[in-house]
Order: structure tokens, then sequence, then C-alpha cells
């Protein structure tokens, strides 16, 4: 039961990890390069931006949901096991996520890229 | 009638990143792919071990995860993460989310390494097998471009960079 519990907060974290992800990537999109920002207009101003951005709320909302269900699944799993599976379905979403809702040009580097860090994630989950 | 890329600008079987030498990774983009790496692998470790030191939560009492808040290690996790969230915005700023993810998983190398050498759990044959394909998949993404679409207009980026259907 406890690995079931386990599993269920795995999926949680993902779903939630990657709707974030997306929604925090189109809202950085909008504003530009954060680094060029600072230095043309200051922190203050790049700090104002990011605040000012509801579609940053809502990615971070998604992240607070699948910080604290991640927080309950590290309690029931090793750290070793729930980390790198929430992430491998957070990898996949997230690929998913930029080409069809970001309409990034995932390219086969980039699937190929995806694909060795998936397995790696699920080689370091499944031992 | 808009087409379906105007935003984005980009044909969509291009395969060639558009903003040219912008898109080229710096120094100091790597260093900030290096600070996502580190600091959600020290975040994870350090949430990991206030979360043995709090033990089981009830799932019939989730309202108590919250008092793990008061946990030191737990609040230096949550600094680290706070320095991970940082590195990661500034990253999706000048980089595709297809390329940072791939490019910061080697923070499970790192997690891998904390697991075994801070919290003392088992690594065995399997585990260092997908850390070498995690670093594969790395450098797969690390060699391309930070980004692949730019705002110029679809026409002349198809012009000027010669990009057609596949």
């Amino acid at each position: 039961m406890r690995e079931l519990y386990t599993w269920l907060c795995i999926i949680i974290t993902a779903v939630a990890a990657g709707a974030g992800d997306v929604l925090l990537a189109f809202a950085m999109r909008r504003m530009g390069d954060l680094g060029d920002l600072r230095r043309e207009h200051g922190l203050r101003h790049v700090i104002v931006s990011v605040l000012s951005s509801g579609i940053f709320f809502g990615g971070v909302f998604c992240m607070a949901i699948a910080f604290f269900v991640n927080l309950v699944g590290l309690s029931w799993g090793d750290l070793s096991v729930v980390g790198p599976a929430s992430a491998a379905l957070t990898f996949v979403i997230n690929a998913l996520g930029a080409k069809f809702v970001l309409r990034e040009n995932v390219n086969r580097r980039r699937w190929l890229a995806t694909f060795f860090v998936v397995c790696g994630v699920l080689l370091l989950s499944g031992s | 009638m808009s087409h379906p890329y105007f935003f984005y600008a980009k044909p969509p079987n291009c395969e060639l990143p558009l903003l040219g030498d912008a898109a080229a990774v710096t120094a100091r983009k790597y260093l900030v792919i290096a600070c996502i790496a580190v600091f959600s692998a020290l975040g994870d470790a350090f949430l990991a071990r206030g979360m043995k030191l709090v033990g089981v939560i009830d799932v019939h009492h989730l309202a108590t995860v919250l008092t793990v808040l008061v946990n030191p290690f737990i609040l230096i996790g949550i600094g680290c993460l706070f320095a991970f969230m940082y590195s990661y915005m500034t990253a999706l700023s000048f980089a595709d989310l297809s390329y940072v993810m791939p490019a910061t998983a080697i923070s499970y190398v790192v997690m891998v390494l904390l697991s075994m050498l801070w919290l003392h759990e088992h690594v065995g044959m399997q585990r260092w097998a997908g850390v070498a394909s995690i670093v594969v998949g790395v450098g797969f993404v690390a060699g391309g471009p930070s980004r692949t679409e730019g705002v110029v207009p679809t026409g002349q980026a198809e012009s000027s960079r010669g990009c057609g259907k596949r």
C-alpha cells in the first residue's frame, strides 16, 4: 500500500511539475533574457516584471503542488527512487508540452536527449 | 489570415537554429545550467535528509506536512530550491524548455553522488548505468542550439536560412 501511495505521489508530482514548467517557460519567453533585462534596467525591474506576470504565478502554483506532493512522496520512498521516477515522467510531459503547447522545434537531437535521460532516470529508479 | 506559426516565426520542419549567434551557449549560460544542476540536487538531498528525520507522514493527516517547515534541513533545502528556481527562470528566458530540461538532468548524477556519500544509500551497477545514460543524453542536447525559434517573420527566416520541409 505504501508503494502505491509513493507512485501516486510520483504521478501527481510529474503532472503538476510539467504544467508548471510549461507555464513558466511561456512567461519567461515573453519577458526575454533576464540577464539582459537586469543589465539594462536593473534587478528591481526584473523582479517587478516577473511578479506582475499571471502566467508566472500559474506556473508557481503548479510547482507548489508538485513540491508538497513530492515532500509526501519522499517521506514514503527513497530519494533515489522518488526523485528520478517523477523526473522521468516530467521529462516526457515537458517534451510534449514544449512541442505542442510552446511549439518549440523539438528536433531529433532533443528527442534522443530526452530518451537517454528518461532511460537513465528509469534505470536509477528501477534499481 | 495569420500563419499558425506567426508568433514563433519558425517553419514546422526546420531543424536549424534561427537566431544564429544569439543562440550560442556562452560560458555564463553554462554557469546558469550548472547552478540549476547543483542547487536542484542539493535541495532534494536536504529535503530528503529532513524528511527522514521527521518520519512518515500519515495519509489520513496530510496537513501535518506543513509542520516540516520548522525543520532546519527542510529550510536549507527550500533555500537551495529558491536558488534553483532563479537559475531555472534565467535559463528559460534564453533557452527552450526542451533544451533546458535535458541539459539540467545532470543534477541526477549529482543527486546519486549525494545519495551515496551523504545519505549512505546503496548505489549498484544499474544506477551507475542510469548515470551513464543521463550523461549521454545531456551530451546530445548540450552540443545543440539553446533556442530554435525566433521572432523574425517566417518568410525571412526560410529565405535567409534556407530551411524547407524535409
